[in-house]
């Protein structure tokens, strides 16, 4: 818990930095608001492993490193065209780059939005016409209170550029929005706070890719925070893809609130990072909602990926399907952590979760723990966990086809994917992720 | 609207409060308090050593409140009897010293000490608060080599095993409640098999507590020699008190090469009533360690009593090809509290555990499942199977399972798989359309749901437990 003590200095002096160059644009509530998130963080620091929610994942070489957030516009000399191998052709015509938590709009590219629709900077937002929706919605979902954790915190506290996408009622966003987070030359000391807020309001329906990316291999530290609201009838269909550079820090939380019948539908891809973790937290609270929360990890030697999810049932008639796999090679360690909460009134509650893991090194660690918690005596609820390495016999079925030992082993490893990657309906993400895994069959074959 | 309503808990039979002279100690605990029961049992000096080095991490360590899923009021600790006898005669050669209001009190529990009496084959080991009053069967076993008999007994007449094997699977250190224990258990069972022998018997302990202001701390300690066997039960009551009561025991499993251990508990201390006024506290540390290559550890529980149930009994497999087991039945009614469930450590090469846990939660109880799935990086070959199901009746009432999953080795294979429903309208339509009567229908039911736990006891056991589950959910119709 006082692990902040040394660092909070180095925060609080970025912090005030921040309040006094955005005083004059910032309202007065975003200015309060920062406020009390930094004075929570500097409450509670950064979490220890003796927290149960921490306790496969120590964050002390964050809390330990010397980050601080910057907020200068850097002047590098990135085009779009060197873009390319970040972006999805899907979204060629629809996506806000953020370069260091800074947003780009020269690298951006808004054409195709609907009519009503506003996709835009947060920090722009703020002092807009949106400003209401923005006070109505921001914090709410990550709200700043006695259970907000010091990441959370300190990314409240650092509230600036970001994304913000409103969906009025029945807008339907035509093609996928990509949100793209890039690293670019960044220094041992870059802490990087990205902010989503995304508000769909009822019967809209939209595609999201939040988008991680690093230019090179160095040390940095992402500390993400993204607020979604789905609407009566509304549908949101969002991708997390995490490719930060193999030595950075990637702490993300995704925070959702669904209304009467809202449909929500994340899968988050995971591969990049020295640590990272995704906490994700959907609350049902309005009867009829349904959510589909997937993800898969592919982590190899020197990489520590955690999630933790948390799907509060609260209102009845609600559904939840969460399958979770991962692949974990070389000195790698996994740890999924999934929670269904049903509450007393929860009746008629239907959630699955699934948590598979693939070892294939004897050097790998996975700490897998589903947790059920259920007040509720008329429900369906079921979890399933497993970790195994490949089947000797199809592996022995595939070598006896002729199949060389490697690639026997990375089409079982694929296979094992794809129940999965079948699901993406974004072809991009399809051919990136087959190129992850498959990557990683190149790299053997070479040996 | 739910056709299955509980009404209430037929009356606890075992709540009834024995009449008898009983040496007690002076409330508190200090390291007079250890002192004075060492005086008491006159024990050897090493024997004040290890409890006063318990006492003193105990004074340490904290009270585990935060991660069990249970609330309860501060327990003052220097409000408890640690010391609590019957008063009788220094020795006791036979059963006819014995008191005989002692011995009526087994009678009705169900438990004959007098050997003709008792059902054929298995020796009890009587306790009754503090102390053991009697042990059957004890010169039967000698014959074959078996000991078994009081703790007491066991550290005045076989010192060197007690000092070899006491602590080496529970530290005195392990938890807050170990350390309690280590620190003032006042008796219990010792049973040693030796090696290649096969108990003749079952074995088995019937704990009773009498005093409304004591608690009780009892040790078991369990050792199977190579290739030897035996199969333990152990049976729990207590009067009904409106106030609540302590009961932190140890056990400690050894099992040595070959070695197979089978522990079974029906556990039905005094739960309290509808309000949750009064009630056992049952905080106990269960521990096995399958030592020797091919050793084999199994725990089944049905845990149907207590105010507060905090309990893990834990296998660890350190030998080669070692097997644990955990077959466990928690029922929870009213406002009882259980958090129960299981560790496996498996630190051996091909060690294989199997945990089957059924929880049932009525009333405005709340029942959790905790386990913890544990394989290092040298346990190559481990295999785990888990399944965790739970049946809620009611609206009220709370299912939560916790697993803990932790695989540092890549040829480990490890399940879990566990599911929450209630009793479901269809089946009970179809038995009650075969003309069985609604209570029947859902007794049958949860029988079916408890069967995996339930073949896995010896047959008086399961006999009773089933009666126990019946008579504790004892319901009707709407």
């Amino acid at each position: 818990m006082t692990q902040a003590i040394k660092e909070e200095n180095e925060y609080a002096a970025a912090f005030r930095a921040l309040q006094e160059t955005a005083e004059r644009v910032a309202p007065a509530w975003v200015a309060r608001l920062r406020e009390q998130a930094l004075a929570r963080f500097e409450q509670v620091g950064f979490p220890t492993t003796s927290e149960e929610d921490w306790k496969y994942t120590n964050v002390a070489p964050i809390a330990r490193a010397s980050f601080a957030p910057t907020f200068d516009k850097t002047s590098d000399d990135l085009t779009p065209d060197a873009l390319a191998a970040y972006t999805y052709a899907e979204a060629a015509q629809s996506r806000l780059v953020f370069v260091n938590g800074s947003y780009r709009a020269e690298l951006s590219d808004l054409r195709e939005l609907p009519a009503g629709a506003v996709i835009r900077n947060l920090a722009d937002a703020l002092t807009s016409e949106h400003e209401a929706i923005l006070r109505a919605y921001l914090a709410r979902a990550a709200s700043i209170d006695e259970s907000t954790d010091g990441f959370t915190a300190l990314n409240t506290a650092f509230i600036n550029d970001g994304a913000f996408v409103y969906l009025p009622k029945g807008a339907q966003l035509s093609a996928p929005l990509h949100l793209l987070f890039l690293a670019n030359e960044t220094n041992e000391q870059t802490a990087i706070f990205p902010r989503v807020l995304i508000v769909a309001e009822s019967e809209s329906a939209a595609t999201i890719i939040e988008s991680y990316e690093a230019t090179d291999e160095s040390v940095y530290f992402t500390n993400a925070v993204v607020e979604v609201f789905v609407g009566a009838n509304a549908r949101v269909t969002h991708y997390k893809v995490q490719r930060e550079s193999d030595a950075a820090f990637h702490i993300a939380t995704t925070q959702v609130e669904l209304e009467r019948d809202a449909h929500y539908d994340l899968t988050t891809i995971t591969l990049g990072a020295r640590l990272s973790r995704h906490g994700i937290h959907v609350k049902m609270a309005h009867a009829g909602a349904s959510c589909a929360v997937d993800g898969l990890y592919l982590v190899g030697t020197g990489q520590h990926a955690d999630t933790h999810s948390l799907i509060d049932h609260i209102a009845p008639h609600c559904t939840s399907r969460q399958l979770y796999k991962g692949i974990l090679d070389g000195k790698s360690r996994a740890v999924f952590n999934g929670k269904v909460f049903v509450r007393r009134d929860a009746q008629q509650t239907d959630a699955q979760q699934t948590n598979k893991n693939l070892l294939l090194s004897t050097d790998a660690r996975v700490d897998t723990k589903p947790q059920l918690e259920i007040f509720a005596d008329d429900v369906k609820c079921a979890h399933g966990a497993t970790v195994g390495q490949l089947e000797e016999e199809e592996l022995f079925y595939l070598l006896s086809r002729g199949l060389h030992t490697e690639l026997a082993r990375n089409l079982l490893t694929y296979g094992f994917a794809e129940e999965l990657v079948e699901k993406l309906k974004i072809e991009s993400i399809k051919a990136q992720l087959d190129e992850a895994i498959l990557n990683r069959l190149h790299a053997r074959l070479e040996v | 609207m739910s056709s299955i309503e509980l009404l209430t808990n037929k009356e606890y039979k075992y709540g009834f409060v024995t009449d008898i002279e009983s040496d007690v100690i002076p409330k508190g605990l200090s390291e007079d308090t250890i002192r004075l029961i060492v005086e008491k049992k006159n024990e050897p000096d090493w024997m004040l050593e290890f409890r006063l080095k318990a006492y003193r991490h105990w004074l340490k360590m904290q009270e585990p409140k935060h991660w069990p899923n249970i609330t309860y009021p501060e327990i003052n600790y220097q409000d408890v009897i640690y010391y609590s006898a019957p008063k009788q005669k220094a020795t006791k050669a036979s059963l006819d010293e014995v008191d005989p209001e002692l011995l009526r009190t087994f009678e009705k529990l169900g438990i004959p000490l007098s050997e003709q009496k008792q059902l054929a084959g298995v020796a009890v080991d009587a306790v009754f608060d503090s102390v053991s009053v009697a042990t059957t069967y004890k010169e039967k076993l000698k014959k074959h080599g078996v000991i078994f008999c009081s703790f007491t007994e066991a550290i005045r007449e076989y010192p060197e095993l007690v000092k070899q094997y006491l602590g080496s699977v529970v530290p005195t250190n392990d938890n807050y409640f170990a350390a309690l224990n280590s620190a003032v258990f006042s008796d219990g069972s010792f049973c040693f098999i030796p090696k290649g022998v096969r108990c003749p018997m079952e074995l088995s302990t019937y704990f009773r507590i009498n005093n409304a202001e004591s608690g009780q701390f009892e040790r078991t300690l369990i050792i199977a020699e190579e290739g030897a066997y035996v199969s333990y039960l152990e049976g729990c009551t207590a009067p009904k008190f409106d106030r609540n009561q302590l009961h932190a025991a140890v056990v400690e499993l050894v099992a040595l090469d070959d070695a197979e251990i089978k522990y079974s508990t029906v556990q039905n201390w005094y739960a309290g009533d509808e309000t949750g006024k009064g009630g056992i506290y049952n905080f106990v540390t269960k521990r096995g360690a399958c030592r020797g290559r091919n050793s084999k550890i199994s725990w089944t529980q049905v845990e149907t009593g207590s105010a507060i149930t905090w309990k893990y009994p834990s296998c660890i497999l350190q030998g080669d090809n070692s097997i644990g087991e955990f077959y466990s039945v928690a029922l929870t009614n009213h406002a009882q509290q259980a958090d129960t469930g299981t560790k496996m450590i498996h630190i051996g090469r091909n060690t294989r555990s199997t945990i089957i846990s059924k929880g049932i939660s009525a009333g405005k109880s709340n029942n959790s499942y905790r386990g913890l799935v544990k394989v290092l990086a040298g346990a190559a070959g481990a295999r785990n199977y888990t399944q965790c199901d739970s049946l809620l009746i009611g609206s009220k009432c709370g299912a939560n399972t916790f697993p803990y999953i932790e695989v540092m080795n890549n040829t480990a294979r490890v399940e879990h798989e566990a599911t929450t429903s209630r009793i479901s309208e269809d089946q009970l339509f179809y038995l009650m359309q075969r003309g069985i009567s609604q209570e029947d229908a859902v007794s049958l039911i949860i029988n079916g749901f408890c069967k995996d736990v339930f073949r896995e006891l010896p047959m008086e056991f399961a006999v009773e437990a089933q009666r126990l589950l019946g008579m504790k959910l004892e319901g009707s119709v709407g």
